[in-house]
Formats: structure tokens, C-alpha cells, sequence
């Protein structure tokens, strides 16, 4: 088939097919992200579940009593002697400093060095 | 001594002689200037229209020798090979062959993908389909280019520009119909560049109010595993699918590793800086070259520069019309004006859909959301380019 000369039909039918073709793949693509997207919620769904306690283990020794939180202690973060503000302040430093968005970083406790 | 004839002679062999045997040169000079003022005063992609703009200048400067489009046609005509350019060549012949042999497009498309932040399409693979409607006007264009008398090759050349992707159009061009190089490539990045006033009437014409003003959710968070598996799965699908995509697309995606992995940072920063900054000067340079005066004012130069025109508001159209669509089947989870962001040129159309999202809402945040349909568009544009190379390159 000569591809050089083409009518106006051949040229419609091709636009077709094109089009279609560029759909398909991008359809594909979705579908394929789709489930690598499962495969990888569903992966962190595993790590994050609290591993089984063996059947027949020993009963634990009294598990230790949870530390005190100190005063201005918020959610997870333990603040010892550390005002809100300045503790916002070191996070967001650390986080610009190690180029890790905020939401990425987990804190711990903040204590101030005498 | 015959200082007179030397005189003379001197007078004949200079560009001044020369140039008054064809005012086309002329002409073609003032269009390399005006080109030049576009990219330094008005800041039209200027990366690449200034380079380009040399080009055009250089190459219609009579007597320098410095491109010869004759080689070239003999290339093509298979009378003439690469050693033959590199022994009778000028500059600029030379470094047209990065350009002829799809080199520089590819090593650019690898820049982009170390540029390219993929997350927003995994958060959201809807936009995917955004992409793909945005390809409208390569089609369109296509048809009306053999509407107009151009050949199948040159007509699919032509419709390339709906993508709106330089490195794309340029790589098909070379390989379809290199005597539109030129033209398709000016066309291609003035109307990139013109993007912020080529696509908000056609935005407001085809949305209701209602639909600017819809809000999107925030995207999930993309995990850095997802990130890295991606390139190598478009990588793998895109190829199996159209192996003609093989240069754009791999060299896209190798970019894309490279960022993500994490353990090439050194790379990473060549390809997205160094790499990208030398390619785009050659790339430019040459391309501007191939601007011969005999060859570019033609009729079809206009031609080309109406239907890639049509070619950039049939593919915002398409973009806006399948986002009209989502809006409708979502219940108003997703804002139409993202769908114009499918037509590629990183990143300026998701701006231009932020910008016409906050005029409607002030509270809107379009700017990651139409990032999806942007890089979608990239992918959609290669694929589109596979096609028709499949179809024309014979």
C-alpha cells in the first residue's frame, strides 16, 4: 500500500486506529499501576499487623510500667523542657536539613542539652 | 600585483555579494532576528528558540558553508553516508547528525525523566486516560495536513505537534520528513510557549463555572518502591507494546530511575543539568540550521504553522472534553480543567490549569492534580509518535 499519496478515508481510519492504540496503552498503564498500588498497600498491611504470640509461650514477665510523659508532651512526641514552638522549629529544620517531607519523619522525644 | 582583481575577488566571495543574489536569505535573516527577540524579550522558551534562532541566522549567512542541506538530501537518498558529512560537512552538518540519527531527542527525553516527578500520575492513574484524550489534535492535524496536500509522512509529521513535546516532534520529523524540520520545530516550541494564551478561552469556552469550581481531593501518598517500579514497568509495557517507542520512551524512563533508585544521585544530577544543557545546544543549534532560506519559505511553512495552531486546540480540546466526562461519571470529583493539562508541555499546562482553577475558586489547588495528565501526556505523545512512525517509517 502506497503510504506517501494517502486520501482523506485512509487518513481517518488511521486517526482511528492511533488514537485508539494510544488509549489502549494508557489503559493498560492504569490497570497496571492499579495493581502494583494493591500489591504494595497490601504489603505494607502485612509488615504493619502486630505478629501472632506463639501458642504455648510462657506468660511474660510483668510488662514495664509506661514511662510518665512530660508537661507539653503532644500525640507520640515526649517534649522535656522543649516549648511547642521550639520543638516545631528543630522538627522542621531536621526535616529541611535531611530533604524527608515532615510527614515522613517519626519524633520520638526532644530533651534540651544543659 | 593585481590589487584591484584581489579586491574584487574579495568583494565576490563575501557574504555581502552573495546575499544580494537572493533576497530569500535576507528574509530568513530577519526571521532568525525576530526569533531571537521572541526568546531574549518575550522569553518564548527561550532555552531553545535562542539556540535555535543562531541557527537560523547562522545557516542563511551566505558563504559560510557552516550546513549544506544538498548532503543531507543525499543521506536520505541513501547516495551520501555519515562519513561523507563528517569529510565535507560545515559545523553545523556535524552536528546535525545527533539530530538525524535521534540521538540528542532521546538523551533530552532522559533529562526529562530525571526531571519528572511521577508520583502525581500513580497517585492518581485516572489521569492516564486525561493524557491520552489530549492527543486529539495529533490526529486531527494529521487530517487535515493530508486535507492540504501534504504527503502521509509529512502529514503525520505535522500532527506530531498536537503532542506538544519538542524532543517528540523532532524525532519523528527527522525520521518522516526531515525537509519540514525546521518549520515543525519553531511551530512546535513557539506554541508551547504561547500555552498560557492558546488554552484559558478554549478552557472557559468549553466548562461551565460549576465545573472550574469543583475541588479534588488531596492524592494519596506515593510510596518510594511504587516510584521505583514504575519506570521499569512503563519501560517494559510501552516497548512490548510499540517497540518503536523504544528510543523515547527507555531513554524517558532510564531518566526516571535514575532519580527514584537513589543510589545514582551523581547521574541523576548530570543527566537533569549537564547532560541536558549541552544536548539542548546542539540539539537547538542544528535544528535552527536546517532553516534554509530556498526550503523554509514555502507555502507549507504556513501551512504548518496554522495546523499546529489547530493541532495544540484540538488537543486541549480533547483533554477538556474526557475531563468533562470524569466529572460527570465521578459526580464532581474531578475538575475538568485538568483534562487540558494532557497536552504535555511540562509543566506549563498544569500551570495554566491552576491558574484558570483559582480564578474560578480561590480555594482551588489544581497544580499535583493536573500534574497526572501532564506527564500522562508525555507518555501519550510517545506512544502516538511510535504509532505513526510504525505506520510511515517504513
Amino acid at each position: 500500500m502506497d503510504l506517501t499519496n494517502i486520501s482523506v478515508g485512509v487518513s481517518l481510519a488511521y486517526s482511528v486506529l492511533g488514537f485508539a492504540i494510544v488509549f489502549f496503552g494508557l489503559i493498560l498503564l492504569m490497570i497496571v499501576i492499579g495493581i502494583m498500588a494493591r500489591v504494595m498497600k497490601a504489603g505494607q498491611n502485612k509488615a504493619a499487623a502486630p505478629a501472632p504470640a506463639p501458642a504455648a509461650a510462657p506468660a511474660p514477665a510483668a510488662a514495664p510500667a509506661p514511662k510518665a510523659k512530660a508537661p507539653g508532651t503532644a500525640g507520640e512526641i515526649m517534649l522535656h523542657t522543649v516549648s511547642d514552638r521550639d520543638a516545631a522549629m528543630i522538627m522542621a529544620i531536621v526535616a529541611h536539613k535531611m530533604n524527608r517531607p515532615l510527614n515522613e519523619l517519626r519524633f520520638k522525644s526532644i530533651k534540651e542539652v544543659k | 600585483m593585481d590589487l584591484l582583481g584581489t579586491l574584487q575577488t574579495l568583494w565576490e566571495t563575501s557574504g555581502f555579494y552573495l546575499a544580494a543574489s537572493d533576497w530569500r536569505q535576507i528574509v530568513m535573516i530577519l526571521v532568525g532576528c525576530l526569533l531571537l527577540y521572541l526568546g531574549i524579550v518575550k522569553k518564548f522558551e527561550p532555552l531553545l528558540l535562542v539556540g535555535i534562532a543562531f541557527g537560523t541566522l547562522l545557516t542563511n549567512l551566505p558563504g559560510g558553508g557552516l550546513y549544506h542541506p544538498e548532503l543531507w538530501d543525499g543521506v536520505i537518498a541513501h547516495t551520501k553516508s555519515y562519513n561523507d558529512v563528517l569529510l565535507e560537512g560545515g559545523l553545523l552538518d556535524i552536528l546535525y547528525i545527533g539530530v538525524k540519527a535521534g540521538v540528542y531527542p532521546s538523551l533530552i527525553f532522559m533529562g526529562v525523566g530525571a526531571m519528572t516527578d511521577f508520583g502525581p500520575l500513580l497517585a492518581n492513574p485516572k489521569s492516564l486516560l486525561l493524557g491520552a484524550a489530549a492527543q486529539l489534535g495529533v490526529y486531527m492535524a494529521f487530517i487535515l495536513a493530508v486535507v492540504l496536500g501534504f504527503t502521509g509522512p509529512q502529514a503525520a509529521s505535522i500532527g506530531i505537534i498536537g503532542g506538544a513535546d519538542g524532543p517528540t516532534a523532532i524525532f519523528l520529523t527527522t525520521k518522516l520528513a526531515p525537509e519540514l524540520l525546521g518549520a515543525i520545530a519553531i511551530a512546535a516550541y513557539s506554541y508551547m510557549a504561547l500555552i498560557p494564551l492558546i488554552q484559558p478561552p478554549i478552557m472557559r469556552a468549553l466548562t461551565t463555572k460549576e465545573e472550574r469550581e469543583a475541588k479534588m481531593e488531596q492524592l494519596r501518598t506515593v510510596t518510594k518502591t511504587e516510584k521505583i517500579v514504575f519506570p521499569i514497568v512503563v519501560a517494559v509495557f510501552v516497548i512490548l507494546l510499540l517497540p518503536s517507542t523504544a528510543p523515547l520512551i527507555g531513554c524517558l524512563m532510564l531518566g526516571n530511575l535514575m532519580r527514584e533508585c537513589g543510589v545514582v544521585d551523581r547521574l541523576s544530577d548530570t543527566v537533569q543539568n549537564a547532560l541536558m544543557n549541552i544536548v539542548t545546544i546542539f540539539l537547538s543549534v542544528s535544528v535552527g540550521a536546517t532553516t534554509v532560506a530556498d526550503r523554509f519559505l514555502t507555502w507549507n511553512t504556513l501551512k504548518i504553522v496554522v495546523l499546529g495552531l489547530l493541532a495544540f486546540c484540538f488537543s486541549t480540546a480533547g483533554g477538556l472534553i474526557l475531563g468533562k466526562i470524569m466529572y460527570k461519571v465521578t459526580g464532581g470529583k474531578i475538575n475538568p480543567l485538568i483534562g487540558s493539562a494532557g497536552v504535555s508541555a511540562v509543566p506549563m499546562a498544569a500551570r495554566v490549569s491552576q491558574v484558570e482553577g483559582q480564578k474560578a475558586n480561590p480555594a482551588n489547588f489544581l497544580l499535583m492534580h493536573a500534574m497526572g495528565p501532564n506527564v500522562a501526556g508525555v507518555i501519550g505523545s510517545a506512544i502516538a509518535a511510535g504509532f505513526l512512525l510504525a505506520v510511515f517509517g517504513g
